[in-house]
């Protein structure tokens, strides 16, 4: 069996997703390039009997000349033939409707001398278009196959299939010729590299900062020959795009028979009218917004609630067939709740990104951009900060994830910064808790209530506080680089559901396992902290307890909780409980909410089984049992409730603003690439809630 | 010499015109490989609710950018 290395190229919104999806199906696999944040998405297919593809998505880029974090990928794989993901062959995606911007890229990489075929894909849409394409006169014109594509219905997958089992020669096309003046650097960077093509040793020179497996004493090499040359990257990138365009317009006015009028898009642009209105389009925006938010509560609750169950069921099963011992308690207690506090979020998640992919595939998220860019300028980030920012609501991680396609390094920092800020699918639990408890069950007018209403003002304040830090952050960071925004709108179409699929269950699998594995790694060591403590006193918790009995201070049936209890405030977790008391003690909290505040730092939505723990609420399934415990406990200092509404609203405070999340702190450390971020926003956060959740226990006490 | 420093934002919607050329060579590179060439024909399609960005037409696609951007491209019409 013949094992090929296939690349695919193109720009954005040139289907090259559908493709992908069409050319691998279930057999694609997220992951990130080594070294470099960038998604990875690969996948394989069988062309014929005895040869099969790796197909590697690269992201949609204009030209090799990169912009963003994502488009420097393609310049590197293209011009290392050492690299891992160096292509046997390349297919370059062109949206058959705008074929001048699409084949720039093409062009490139002919004088890279890359075997590629050209795809024309959304050939039905330049058929409604009125367009006419000579398809064999622009094969042989630029030396390559060509073949036809609709890549939403698979028509010319099979021939695309066969192209790519054959022999696919080199293009002779020399399309773009390097300057005279810069040719000398040229031929030694080609001869000391040892390259196969004048363009690719003048990538070397134009990209020597992006390419990162270029080494100190080669990128010096280069830098000391351009100096000889009076070189600098950008030097020429203007004429050169000009003079490919003049290539482009030259072939296209040989091949194309019909030109494609406006009509078609006329519909597209009727839309346009209504959904970038600015009162009809912000009224939709915030709709579509409401209509999110709405299904991720409603809809998500029924798988969460079969999850929930699903894992308590399993660690009871378990606890009954696994003999007793420490080993298995770990299993039962440690990586079975573990596991499942990972997978209760996954409905939401894939719910948000179900919606965000739809958004997506129609088109309508571009427009999302060109409605707030204004507005999110205003506080320091950009039109492309929405998508994320709308992701935290699910989960930090692929939100921060999301932020690889904001070009310029301040507008993207102060999105990755402030999105841990808007309120994830993880804080939901703990507000649900403390809100029922402290908040009484009323209605406004008959019609509003008061819980939901403060469920709302949680999810309010905490956006309110990603838009002030937002601006706090534009005055102090510094940047001398350029913000702009330079994109394109594309035409409305229906979402082909299959992509939406594939988006959802690649954007949920990264959540999986790159928030999953330190989840599970920090419950593991909480649990561990939680179960030992100081040998002593933890042999004593059976006669403490069974003394308590015999004096009939306690009930025999209360027995198992109680010893569960005793452990939890004797264990090194509930030391450390005790240990931070003095410094949480004035926003209203106890050593047992201490224990809880330490517990969350795996998940927050741990709060709440630690809690029931505590205060030995046998069975955690019952809500209404920890509420009505909770209720009933009493703060020896004051004699009165220990969950008082000061409390309780200091607590959801806290909650809102705390950097409670390992995993989201390991992303960031990797989107910036150190720790001086992580650290300056888990100290920024924790200072933040611990202010505010001081202020208001002072405020309602 | 007012008259020829016109650039794209200040089109108004519905116009069309002929692209000169750019006045500042930052992004110009980027401009370019959009299709902003000169000598292709621009058309002022809208302006987003506060003004700015605008979207245009260039070589059959809509393209956003923001006022600062179109103010780079200078026009003849």
């Amino acid at each position: 069996m013949k094992r090929l290395k296939v690349a695919l190229a193109g720009k954005p919104n040139s289907g090259k997703s559908s493709l992908f999806n069409q050319l691998t199906g279930l057999s694609q696999k997220t992951g990130n390039f080594p070294g470099v944040t960038v998604d990875k998405r690969t996948g394989t297919t069988r062309l014929d009997e005895n040869t099969q593809a790796e197909i590697i998505d690269l992201p949609g880029i204009y030209s090799l000349y990169p912009r963003s974090l994502d488009e420097k990928i393609v310049a590197e794989i293209f011009s290392d033939r050492r690299n891992n993901y160096f292509p046997n062959k390349v297919i370059l995606v062109a949206d058959a409707t705008n074929l001048q911007s699409s084949l720039l890229l093409l062009t490139q990489l002919i004088d890279l001398r890359l075997p590629t075929v050209l795809v024309l894909n959304m050939v039905d849409l330049a058929a409604k278009s009125g367009q006419n394409i000579d398809v064999i006169k622009l094969s042989i014109n630029l030396d390559l196959p060509v073949v036809l594509v609709n890549a939403r219905t698979g028509q010319g997958i099979k021939e695309l299939k066969k192209v790519l089992a054959g022999h696919i020669p080199v293009s002779r096309q020399k399309i773009y010729s390097i300057d005279e003046e810069i040719l000398p650097a040229v031929d030694k960077t080609k001869q000391h590299f040892k390259l196969e093509s004048n363009y690719e040793a003048y990538q070397y020179l134009q990209q020597v900062e992006n390419l990162s497996f270029l080494r100190e004493e080669d990128k010096a090499f280069i830098e000391s020959l351009a100096k000889q040359y009076e070189f600098f990257p950008g030097k020429y990138q203007g004429a050169e795009t000009i003079i490919r365009y003049q290539y482009i317009q030259d072939l296209l006015g040989k091949v194309v028979l019909k030109t494609a009028d406006t009509e078609w898009k006329r519909f597209s642009h009727r839309i346009d009218k209504v959904l970038t209105h600015k009162v009809w389009g912000y009224l939709i925006f915030f709709s579509i917004l409401f209509l999110i938010f709405q299904s991720i509560f409603a809809w998500a609750q029924a798988p969460m609630d079969f999850i929930d169950s699903t894992f308590a069921n399993l660690s009871n099963v378990l606890k009954d067939v696994f003999p007793e011992g420490p080993f298995f308690d770990l299993i039962t207690q440690g990586i079975i709740p573990g596991i499942g506090g990972i997978l209760i979020f996954v409905p939401q998640i894939a719910i948000l990104f179900a919606f965000i992919a739809v958004l997506e595939e129609t088109g309508y998220m571009s427009r999302v951009v060109f409605l707030m860019d204004k507005v999110m300028r205003k506080v320091g980030m950009s039109g492309k900060s929405v998508v994320p920012l709308i992701s935290g609501w699910a989960c930090a991680i692929p939100a921060i994830m999301a932020t690889r396609t904001i070009e310029n390094w301040k507008d993207r920092l102060i999105t990755i910064f402030v999105t841990p800020l808007m309120s994830c699918s993880a804080r939901l639990p703990v507000y649900a808790i403390l809100v029922a408890l402290i908040i009484p069950d009323d209605k406004l007018f008959g019609f509003f209530n008061f819980q939901g209403i403060a469920l709302m003002g949680l999810y309010l304040l905490g956006f309110l506080a990603a838009i002030i830090s937002a601006l706090v952050m534009k005055w102090i960071i510094k940047s001398k680089e350029r913000s702009y925004l330079i994109m394109e709108l594309p035409t409305y179409r229906m979402p082909k559901w299959s992509n939406v699929g594939f988006t959802i269950v690649s954007k949920t699998r990264t959540f999986v396992f790159e928030a999953g594995k330190i989840i599970l790694a920090v419950s593991i060591v909480l649990w561990v902290l939680a179960s030992y403590g100081p040998a002593q006193q933890m042999s004593q918790a059976e006669s403490v307890i069974d003394a308590q009995i015999d004096n009939n201070e306690v009930a025999v049936d209360q027995r198992e909780s109680l010893l569960m209890a005793y452990r939890l405030e004797h264990s090194y977790a509930g030391i450390i409980g005790k240990a931070i008391e003095p410094s949480i003690t004035p926003l209203g909290y106890d050593w047992k909410i201490g224990i809880a505040l330490i517990t969350s730092f795996a998940a927050r939505e741990v709060f709440v089984g630690t809690m029931a723990t505590i205060y030995s609420v046998g069975n955690t399934e019952d809500q209404t049992t920890i509420k009505s415990r909770l209720r009933a406990e009493i703060n020896p200092d004051t004699g009165g409730p220990r969950f008082t509404l000061a409390t309780g609203l200091s607590l959801l405070v806290f909650y809102t603003f705390a950097m409670q999340c390992m995993s989201t702190l390991a992303v960031v450390k990797r989107e910036t690439n150190g720790w001086k971020w992580p650290m300056i926003q888990l100290v920024y956060m924790t200072a933040l809630a611990y202010i505010s959740a001081l202020i208001v226990y002072q405020l309602f006490s | 010499m007012a008259d020829l420093a016109k650039n794209v934002a200040q089109m108004s919607p519905g116009e069309t015109a002929v692209i000169a050329g750019f006045i500042s060579h930052e992004l110009s590179n980027k401009l370019l490989e959009m299709g902003f060439l000169p000598g292709s024909v621009v058309k002022f399609n809208f302006k987003a609710p506060f003004g700015d960005p605008i979207c245009v037409t260039i070589s059959g696609y809509d393209i956003t950018l923001r006022l600062e951007e179109a103010a780079m491209i200078s026009i003849l019409n």
